[in-house]
């Protein structure tokens, strides 16, 4: 099991927000990361951190390490396009463009100078399978993204994000709009990714973590309280906080 | 006894509103009227495409008509890549918050809030006496070519005072694309540009017409800015190069009022002028909230 991110000694703050404290962990390459914890803790700041999506937040104020492949992403001349297609992300709303389904789906690979029909065609079809859409779209690649069910636009943001295949996926509460069949899809479909990527996942949803994550961290207030295998995690938690939240005690 | 007087208060001021807002309908009721009314008539193929005859009490206002069309298409060639790069540049590029950012929202804004006729001055002093004069030192060997009133610097001059309007909408319909599509721009390994260029602009591009419209249609309208930067009070040809001077449809109806060496002949060519104007400007707003509309409901997937 190799190591994929590590963080180290990271701290996040918002203007006078302290956002996170002091996190360090490890996401395992090929393996479910789950981050869950009441709203506000910062389990979405941490998602975010891991390709510098935060960067775009005004006043946002980063210390610390992040190493993905062994190389700190937090220097002054890291290479954030390059940083971005290796770590992609799947946001809370679905969010295609207002462009075709096709197009929506070839963006990433256009903005890389691919402008080979074929090939685009063949990475279409190719990316839509990998998402189980290829039969519901094949007949409305040019239709518009939007008019889609939201659940097929959450599975479309997904395959446009696999058609630059990407090494990570963060996910930040991608089921959240969606409705328990959908979420359900979805979480199948998770299992399909893991074996070619390190898929990180923000949820609010504990019985999601506990089914699709192999391990778990819970932030508290900006604190990494536990992290460890899911099973563990959800069984015999060594933190009384923990313990509290995913009984159900707050949060 | 109490209740009465309030429920009379009440009544009161129901009908001072309503007042208020029939007598606006009144007023703009009456304006139209009046013009169409008295410029209609006067309105023929001939009144449009030709030149003022006799003294300005024949004739038709094409050179007017012609001028004003090739002024603000020459403005809006200046004002719409400055304001919208500007605006690009403040909303998409610039760290918000930044003391830069603050002060640059400030000269606009208080750009917008400077009277058009000081523009006008500005643009005597800086485009003409300035700029102009300085070409004409350096290129023309001091003859007079830029360093006079012409329709390139009244151009310049009126792009100055739409500027702030485009920047402005301009910032509104990037404001209005949500960060969601940015966002995902990027985390598809987009740079800032290709963002910009392929996510951002085309969703922002129906209201970025729009601030180019409204600039448009303030810009046809506008005299004060021009009066010293290039217009004419009666020119024989059309103004074919950018030192030329012009004629102008405001400032024909100003000419027209006052200048007329007999009011009562010239009376109705003022009113088919002020018609024209008109019927120029509202189309123009028309075609804003046209695209306006288009856009959103292209947005929307509605197609």
């Amino acid at each position: 099991m190799a190591d994929k991110i590590v963080v180290k000694n990271l701290f996040v703050y918002y203007g006078k927000f302290q956002a996170l404290k002091e996190i360090n962990l490890t996401f395992t390459d090929r393996k479910i990361t789950a981050l869950i914890g009441p709203s506000g803790c910062g389990k979405s700041t941490l998602l975010r951190t891991l390709n510098r999506m935060n960067d775009l937040i005004k006043g946002v104020k980063v210390e610390g390490e992040v190493y993905l492949d062994g190389e700190n992403i937090y220097l002054n001349n890291t290479n954030l396009v390059e940083l971005r297609k290796k770590v992609g992300m799947v946001f809370q709303r679905p969010n295609p463009f207002p462009l075709t389904v096709f197009d929506n789906l070839v963006y990433g690979l256009r903005v890389r100078g691919t402008n080979n029909n074929r090939l685009l065609k063949e990475i279409v079809e190719k990316s839509l399978n990998n998402v189980w859409l290829w039969d519901e779209l094949k007949d409305k690649l040019k239709k518009p993204a939007l008019s889609l069910s939201l659940e097929q636009q959450q599975r479309l943001c997904l395959a446009r994000l696999l058609a630059v295949e990407p090494e990570v996926i963060l996910m930040d509460e991608p089921c959240s709009a969606l409705d328990p069949i959908a979420t359900g899809k979805i979480e199948e479909l998770m299992f399909e990714l893991k074996k070619e990527y390190t898929v990180v996942i923000v949820t609010h949803n504990m019985q999601q973590a506990a089914r699709v994550s192999d391990f778990s961290g819970f932030l508290l207030l900006g604190d990494l309280i536990e992290f460890g295998e899911t099973g563990k995690i959800f069984t015999a938690p060594k933190d009384e906080r923990t313990q509290d939240y995913i009984t159900g005690r707050f949060g | 006894m109490k209740r009465i007087f309030i429920s009379l208060i009440s009544k009161f001021y129901t009908s001072l509103t309503g007042l208020a807002s029939v007598l606006i309908i009144f007023i703009v009721a009456i304006i139209l009227g009046n013009i169409i009314y008295n410029g209609l008539p006067g309105i023929s193929w001939k009144f449009l495409t030709n030149a003022p005859e006799t003294g300005m009490t024949g004739g038709g206002i094409f050179p007017a008509i012609f001028a004003t069309v090739a002024l603000v298409i020459l403005m809006t060639l200046v004002v719409l890549p400055l304001g919208v790069f500007t605006a690009i540049y403040l909303h998409e590029y610039a760290s918000q918050g930044s003391k830069y950012v603050y002060w640059v929202r400030l000269a606009i804004h208080n750009l917008a809030g400077v009277p058009s006729i000081v523009f006008g001055l500005f643009g005597l002093g800086f485009f003409i006496q300035f700029i102009g004069k300085n070409i004409d030192n350096i290129f023309f060997a001091h003859t007079l070519v830029y360093g006079q009133p012409a329709i390139i610097w009244a151009a310049l001059t009126l792009a100055l005072l739409t500027l702030p309007t485009v920047v402005v909408t301009t910032e509104e319909a990037l404001r209005a694309v949500p960060d969601s599509f940015r966002e995902a721009a990027y985390a598809l390994g987009a740079t800032r540009w290709q963002m910009v260029r392929h996510v951002v602009l085309p969703q922002a591009i129906g209201g970025i017409l729009t601030g180019g419209i409204l600039a448009v249609s303030r810009g046809a309208g506008e005299v004060a800015p021009i009066m010293f930067t290039g217009v004419a009070y009666y020119l024989p040809y059309l103004p074919t190069q950018l030192n030329h001077q012009f004629m102008h449809l405001g400032y024909h109806i100003y000419v027209l009022a006052t200048q007329s060496p007999d009011v009562e002949v010239t009376k109705p060519i003022l009113y088919s002028t002020v018609l024209v104007l008109l019927v120029l400007t509202v189309c123009l707003n028309f075609v804003a909230i046209l695209i306006r509309t288009k856009t959103r409901q292209r947005l929307r997937g509605e197609r």
